[in-house]
């Protein structure tokens, strides 16, 4: 049996083998310029490689002090900025003892993602964990109760409050999104005019634009003695900017849907909102999925903006964290760092888009 | 035009509201009271430099402008930890003063008429004085800046570096040749791979970078010509001069501390000391602390847990290769004068 299955797979090697060449020589090398193109692209991946491979790898301080880094300045990378400065990159300003409660923050944010994903959780259960997990998290971040000391927005910071920002923002902006996307294809004019004049108007300006009303000019309005926390204005920025932005995606899928089904609809008696809840939106929602998930992508890196206001989130962090005059200049090692976080959770989120989509749209490949 | 009418409007209520309290022998300040309220001061910082106000590894603030806030709120408290900072970008600090998001301004801002007066700000005094410069390299063998005859120099766009040193140079009838980078991180870069012939910003900015970024800090020289003046200070609103007062004798207090020799470690011995300007600072005789509003022990609270002048500075700003210069009191040849506490 053992030998039958070795000879077999020998023979599906030898097969494989002279494939590849096949394959390398009608793809690769098929012609002159092909050949001068490969060889061109071959050499500067292998320069790249090779160059990471040195500065990053084996010419790179992974521990010691900040005097050993900027020895090897220009040669090595300085990974030892993070045995020192993780805490304050992924935390920032949170006290320092109580840093343990952020990080189960994370965790639990990070928990309720796995758990919405799971498509056998998509009932009443969904709602409850959300409840449960965002107070749990409230009652960490804020404490001043069950013996949790009290701490003040203005001392979060790092991963967390990017956590924070973009789910917030997404939860929020997706209701809102619906409903303008349904106001803008009513035909009660006063309804439609006003979601068209929101989605244009926030659509027609930059977030940043957004962000800095938000924190310099909104305050100058506000009555002496009131003044609403930074991080809340930042937030309200964002759920609005991301609601234009995901309305216009949502109003996509509505076009996209056949009049037949508004029609059916219709034919069966069934009212403005039990033909768009169990009608139009389920199918309409299924076909925007890709854009969709492109658009959350792009919102949660655009909450790396608040930058701009003084929020610490965990870019500015990161920044923050190579002002220290001890590290500074090794700005690339934090930035590479911090970007391999946003890459972990953007590219999660990109390949779940995937699988769903294919989940959602198995009636249509039978 | 909308945002200055309210500016005013604003501080108007505010001085007519102060007025009948003026009157009294110990009057007190609306922002101090909201502060007591509250229990704790809302401080405006600079988060992203070095010195003067930055998280360290732990998430701590540090440094010679952050030293200020915890100052007040020690001498407001008796606990300079009961201060809260709202890290605060150039563009915001102003409006976050003004709205009243912080009571308190200390953000590394540079004093000038306009910002005195149509901003709306009161500034309380200079905690740094600073001023622009240039660094070139030892190498090149220049000895001032009037030798800089078509050098090309690295510089910031949109600050009032970059109109500084058109000014002078124009002034002085020198031609030069403008590098302009965005970054801080980039221009130094620029400037270390030889770019250019020269780096200008604030006289301590050079300083820090030649500390910690130059690979041998004695190649590089800082040449003596200061071509601007930039004193840094704490400002307030306008409108509660009694919390001005207070914010302007914290610092003069610490100065006053430095002057007479008061530190951390002998303020505690030195309050059975004989000498009447000792006892008047530590509040033993004379209840200045009450003519501020506050308790007479302020300055005993400030010294003992902040420190004086030179500790904060010596803490602060001396790891960054910074001498005291123009920032030593004038009894040594610099320009840090307090009034007499009496």
């Amino acid at each position: 049996m053992a030998n039958a299955n070795a000879a077999a797979m020998d023979a599906a090697g030898g097969i494989g083998e002279s494939k590849l060449m096949a394959w390398v020589r009608a793809n690769l090398f098929s012609s002159w310029a092909n050949t001068a193109l490969t060889l061109v692209v071959f050499y500067v991946v292998a320069k790249a490689v090779f160059f990471f491979g040195s500065w990053g790898i084996f010419n790179a301080v992974w521990i010691g002090t900040s005097a050993e880094c900027r020895a090897a300045k220009g040669v090595g990378a300085c990974w030892a900025l993070f045995p020192e400065k993780w805490r304050f990159i992924l935390f920032a300003t949170y006290p320092f003892d109580e840093q343990w409660r952020p990080a189960l923050s994370s965790a639990i944010f990070i928990g309720l993602y796995f758990f919405s994903a799971m498509r056998a959780n998509w009932n009443l259960r969904l709602p409850i964990a959300w409840i449960a997990g965002l107070g749990t998290i409230s009652v960490l971040m804020w404490g001043g109760v069950l013996g949790l000391s009290f701490v003040p927005q203005e001392r979060w910071g790092g991963l967390v409050l990017t956590l924070i920002l973009s789910t917030f923002g997404l939860a929020l902006a997706f209701p809102l999104a619906i409903l303008l996307a349904l106001g803008r294809r009513s035909h009660m004019p006063v309804i439609k005019s006003m979601c068209v004049v929101y989605i244009e108007l926030i659509r027609g300006v930059p977030l940043i634009s957004l962000l800095f009303m938000a924190s310099v000019m909104f305050p100058l309005f506000l009555p002496e003695g009131v003044s609403i926390d930074k991080l809340l204005r930042a937030q309200i920025a964002i759920i609005m900017f991301a609601g234009a932005y995901l309305a216009e995606v949502v109003r996509g899928g509505l076009q996209a849907l056949p009049k037949g089904q508004y029609e059916a609809a219709d034919a069966l008696g069934l009212s403005y909102w039990q033909a768009t809840m169990m009608i139009v939106l389920p199918q309409a929602l299924r076909l925007v999925i890709p854009p969709m998930v492109n658009t959350f992508i792009g919102l949660f890196k655009d909450t790396s903006l608040v930058l701009i206001i003084g929020l610490l989130d965990i870019l500015n962090a990161a920044k923050v964290a190579v002002a220290d005059p001890q590290w500074r200049g090794f700005g690339p090692e934090a930035y590479f760092g911090v970007s391999l976080i946003y890459f972990v959770f953007c590219f999660a989120m990109s390949k779940y888009s995937q699988r769903i989509e294919v989940e959602l749209n198995r009636n249509k490949h039978r | 035009m909308k945002t200055k009418a309210l500016l005013f409007a604003s501080a108007f209520v505010a001085v007519a509201a102060s007025l009948p309290a003026m009157a009294q022998q110990t009057a007190t300040s609306p922002t101090l009271d909201a502060i007591k309220a509250r229990g704790f001061l809302q401080c405006g910082a600079n988060g992203n430099v070095a010195g003067f106000g930055l998280p360290n590894a732990q998430g701590v603030w540090a440094g010679l402008d952050v030293d200020v806030c915890r100052a007040v709120a020690a001498a407001i408290f008796g606990d300079a930890t009961k201060v809260r900072y709202t890290a605060l970008t150039a563009q915001q600090r102003f409006t976050a003063l003004q709205s009243g998001e912080v009571d308190l301004l200390v953000r590394n801002t540079t004093w000038t008429l306009s910002r005195d007066t149509s901003l709306g700000l009161e500034f309380t005094g200079v905690n740094f004085y600073d001023g622009q410069g240039f660094m070139v390299k030892k190498s090149l063998n220049v000895k001032s800046a009037k030798e800089l005859n078509g050098a090309t120099i690295c510089v910031q766009p949109g600050t009032t570096t970059e109109l500084n040193l058109a000014d002078y140079f124009r002034a002085n009838n020198i031609r030069f040749t403008p590098v302009v980078i965005e970054r801080e991180e980039e221009n130094v870069a620029a400037y270390l791979a030889g770019r250019c012939d020269a780096y200008t910003t604030d006289i301590s900015g050079l300083a820090s970078v030649r500390a910690s970024r130059t690979p041998v800090p004695a190649d590089h020289v800082i040449l003596p010509e200061v071509i601007s003046k930039e004193p840094l200070g704490p400002s307030v609103r306008h409108g509660d001069a009694r919390w001005g007062d207070i914010v302007r004798w914290v610092h003069y207090a610490m100065l006053e501390a430095e002057e007479s020799g008061i530190t951390s470690a002998n303020v505690d011995s030195l309050m059975t000391s004989t000498n009447p300007n000792t006892q008047r600072v530590l509040g033993v005789t004379g209840g200045m602390g009450a003519m501020l509003g506050l308790d007479n022990k302020w300055a005993y609270n400030i010294i003992k847990q902040v420190g004086n002048y030179a500790e904060s500075f010596e803490r602060n700003i001396t790891p960054l290769g910074i001498e005291r210069g123009v920032n030593n009191l004038w009894t040594k040849g610099g320009l840090m004068y307090s009034p007499p506490i009496r």
